[in-house]
């Protein structure tokens, strides 16, 4: 079988398949329920593609598509960076106190926050990072921690330093929220290139420019990956440490690089929403961001076009199915979709791997012609 | 073969096992850390320190946090990592909530426990059948429970009486509860005993008041569920290390080639203890349905899943350890809900506690780490004296910052299990 082939096989069928089934599960969730699955997935397909629904989707796959970017760079050396979700929500809390503290020229005031956002989150993974070689403590286990310590921490920093005072001593429930940041700090959006093409947006909503980021990211993810020479000790490392290290590459600077890469990516995620939409940080910011850019990594299988497909279904199932609601039917059906395909992805990715090594253990043998002597082919590959 | 149930702890002689035997020792130090505690109390003025008010509180903290690590203890001894303990927890919650509305308390601590055998289950098939990594898998199943329950929420609870998308109704019925008579004032056949720890505490002396209110609180009022994740720590550790079972599922987690060629079946071991590990967290999330809440609601676990792995890691993928990793949490956590000037007090509390350090540290004549915990003690004195309260936030945040100072600290006292994470695939050490 020719690489092509094969890389096609594996890396197409797995998802698919995954993906089947997971329909087939939340379809029988829903049979359950007393829904049809029919008018359900329909009914998704229907309000999903229209314009609104694409530009919504675009705009909730940009910070899933950094997510998985960040969860990435640590797979690619063997690391599981579990931090992400920690390092986001303290970069955005930290990033969006900073941008609202200072004004400056647009594209500085920008770059400034996002400089800090990158730079909290960095610093906070390479924690992890510096344990990991200092202390020899795994780096799941101590991103765990500082996830929970993160959420204190920047929930601390918000309460007392970042929010915003009461001033004018009005009276009535007012939300916490970090003060706004200035116009100058906002990232613009892109409807002027949505209207060059001749689509109407509905008022209220807008395409964020920050997909442009993503898709810089993305990109620069690819070339310093695959084009480096970083990116090949990154690889090296992740599939054979010890042969890498005979080889040169200091393993220990590698790992608190991986993870601090991996952290300033973290960072950027929060600030879609924030320099796109909110401008401000509040109690109610989206959290679990993290989490489920490890789902879509797995999904994407690290590469950078299967992640921004990842990213991409995952935006789309959550916007979708802002419909079912009207039809009666809960929504959260999709939540089942994203855990079951997760699993099952994994599970895919394994069992058609294995499949294939098998086939190939089989044709090699052919190749080889019936020679007696060698143990069964198809229990020697595996 | 290499794993016997003594080849696991390394024969290496500190300053601490000179002292003379194990249990001790330990007493010891429990007494030194209680005489401390006693001197803040008196310092600092704040009864709620010791209160048996507080250590009930703590208990009932304490119980999901022990048993979600108990849970882990049993994946991890057959070298299963669980990271999918939080998700299983969910499980329970939710099972033990709608079932305790719909059949029954006693029903609901039934079907948490499946559910979370089935979170378990689902986690044990992926990794040992499929060979999925284990912290992928477990991520997975944190994700799908949570979906899974907020699904089963709107479909399930929003059409029960005082249900709704996110909290289930009242559970029925009651765990029942009880006092040890005579010590803690129970009951004997209708009559009603002395309270001699309640009459100790009420004197306020030095240490004894202490002690006795600590115990009162933890032999007083103890609901039966709390009672059976207390008898589940011994259990825990005479089943993995007295029992041929036990001996087993822990060889796996060792070294599973070995154990394979001993004709053990390595598959089954992996199963069962990752299926009992999912028990365990779903009664640990039943736990808060039933004695925090009375009630399902999202969200509820809170993180205690994460918690109950750092106790176990924190107690050494031991039980006794994993239960006192727990306790020490759940102190904490109750002291933040009862008291802030007790919280504060632990400050001076952790102040006295490095200053033994120091002392300990000087005698073995190890200037460097002295130092180090000098200036943490003089540090926290510091805080203690220049504030006057403590932020919620550092209270929630300290079970996990001690983790990873322990991990930073003591990983040559940590020992997980060898074959721990580590993928098997039978047949293949060839």
């Amino acid at each position: 079988m020719s690489k092509w082939r094969r890389l096609l096989l594996v890396n197409l069928t797995a998802p698919v398949a995954a993906l089947v089934f997971a329909f087939a599960v939340s379809s029988i969730a829903l049979l359950i329920s007393g829904n049809s699955p029919i008018t359900a997935f329909a009914r998704m397909w229907e309000f999903g593609t229209r314009l609104d629904s694409i530009v919504s989707m675009v705009n909730k796959a940009v910070p899933l598509y950094l997510s998985a970017l960040a969860v990435a760079i640590g797979f690619k050396m063997g690391l599981f960076n579990i931090g992400v979700e920690g390092q986001y929500r303290l970069a955005a809390v930290v990033a969006a106190a900073a941008g609202a503290a200072v004004t400056l020229p647009a594209p500085l005031h920008i770059l400034l926050i996002i400089a800090v956002a990158m730079a909290v989150g960095g610093v906070w993974s390479g924690i992890a990072g510096l344990l990991k070689v200092t202390r020899g403590v795994h780096e799941v286990i101590s991103t765990i921690m500082l996830n929970f310590i993160a959420f204190n921490l920047g929930a601390y920093l918000f309460s007392n330093y970042f929010r915003e005072r009461a001033e004018e001593g009005g009276a009535g429930v007012q939300i916490p929220k970090t003060p706004e940041i200035p116009e100058s700090g906002r990232f613009p959006s892109l409807n002027p290139l949505v209207e060059a093409f001749g689509f109407e947006l509905r008022p209220g909503l807008s395409l964020q420019g920050f997909v442009i980021i993503a898709i810089i990211v993305g990109i620069l993810y690819w070339l310093v990956v695959n084009r480096t020479r970083f990116g090949f000790d990154l690889r090296a490392s992740g599939i054979n440490a010890p042969a890498a290290q005979a080889s040169g590459v200091n393993a220990k600077r590698m790992v608190v690089r991986a993870m601090v890469l991996s952290g300033a990516v973290a960072g950027l995620v929060g600030l879609s929403p924030l320099l796109g939409f909110f401008y401000r940080y509040t109690l109610d910011f989206e959290t679990g961001l993290g989490f489920t850019g490890i789902a879509v990594a797995l999904l994407g299988r690290n590469h950078p076009a299967g992640m921004a497909l990842g990213a991409l279904l995952f935006g789309f199932l959550s916007r979708s199915s802002q419909i079912l609601d009207l039809e009666g039917i809960p929504p959260e059906v999709v939540v089942i979709v994203q855990g079951v395909v997760v699993l099952s992805v994994v599970v895919a990715y394994e069992v058609v791997e294995r499949m294939v090594r098998r086939q190939e253990a089989r044709a090699a043998s052919q190749v080889m012609g019936d020679q007696p002597q060698g143990p069964a082919p198809a229990e020697a590959a595996t | 073969m290499s794993v016997s149930p003594d080849a696991v702890s390394p024969p290496r002689r500190s300053l601490l096992d000179r002292l003379g035997p194990r249990w001790a020792v330990l007493l010891l130090g429990a007494a030194v850390v209680l005489a401390i505690l006693s001197t803040v109390r008196l310092i600092t003025d704040s009864q709620a320190l010791t209160s048996s008010g507080t250590a009930a509180a703590a208990l009932r903290l304490a119980v999901p946090i022990g048993l979600a690590g108990l849970g882990g203890l049993y994946s991890e001894r057959a070298g299963v990592v669980n990271i999918g303990l939080e998700g299983m927890m969910i499980l329970g919650t939710w099972f033990g909530g709608w079932a305790g509305f719909e059949f029954g308390v006693w029903w609901g601590v039934a079907f948490g426990v499946l559910g979370g055998a089935l979170g378990g289950l689902l986690h044990s098939i992926a990794t040992v059948n499929f060979g999925v990594d284990h912290i992928v898998s477990g991520v997975a199943i944190n994700i799908l429970a949570a979906g899974v329950t907020r699904f089963l929420s709107v479909v399930v609870l929003t059409d029960l009486p005082g249900g709704g998308a996110t909290q289930s109704p009242s559970v029925t019925g009651d765990i029942g509860s009880a006092s040890v008579p005579v010590l803690a004032g129970g009951d004997i056949f209708g009559w009603r005993s002395p309270d001699v720890l309640g009459a100790i505490e009420d004197s306020g002396v030095f240490f004894f008041a202490d002690l006795a209110g600590l115990l009162r609180g933890v032999l007083g009022g103890l609901s039966w569920l709390a009672v059976i994740a207390l008898a589940l720590v011994p259990f825990t550790w005479w089943f993995l290390w007295r029992t041929p079972i036990g001996l087993r599922l822990r060889s796996v987690g060792e070294n599973p080639y070995a154990a394979e060629s001993l004709g053990v079946r390595v598959y089954t071991m992996k199963h069962l203890g990752v299926i009992v590990s999912g028990a365990l967290a779903g009664l640990g999330g039943v736990f808060l349905v039933v004695e925090s809440a009375g009630i399902y609601k999202e969200g509820q676990t809170a993180g205690r899943g994460f918690i109950g792995l750092a106790a176990m890691i924190f107690g050494n993928w031991k039980p006794t350890g994993t239960a006192m990793g727990a306790g020490v949490f759940g102190f904490a956590d109750a002291l933040q809900l009862r008291s802030n000037d007790a919280v504060h007090g632990l400050l001076l509390f952790i102040a006295l506690l490095a200053a033994l350090g120091v002392f300990g540290f000087l005698i073995r004549r190890r200037l460097t780490p002295a130092g180090i915990m000098a200036l943490m003690g003089g540090g926290f004195l510091l805080w203690f004296l220049q504030t006057d309260s403590v932020p919620n936030e550092f209270i929630a945040m300290t079970p996990y910052v001690v983790t990873l100072l322990v991990l930073a600290f003591a990983t040559q006292r940590l020992r997980m299990p060898a074959a721990d994470g580590l993928q098997y695939r039978k047949g293949e050490s060839g």
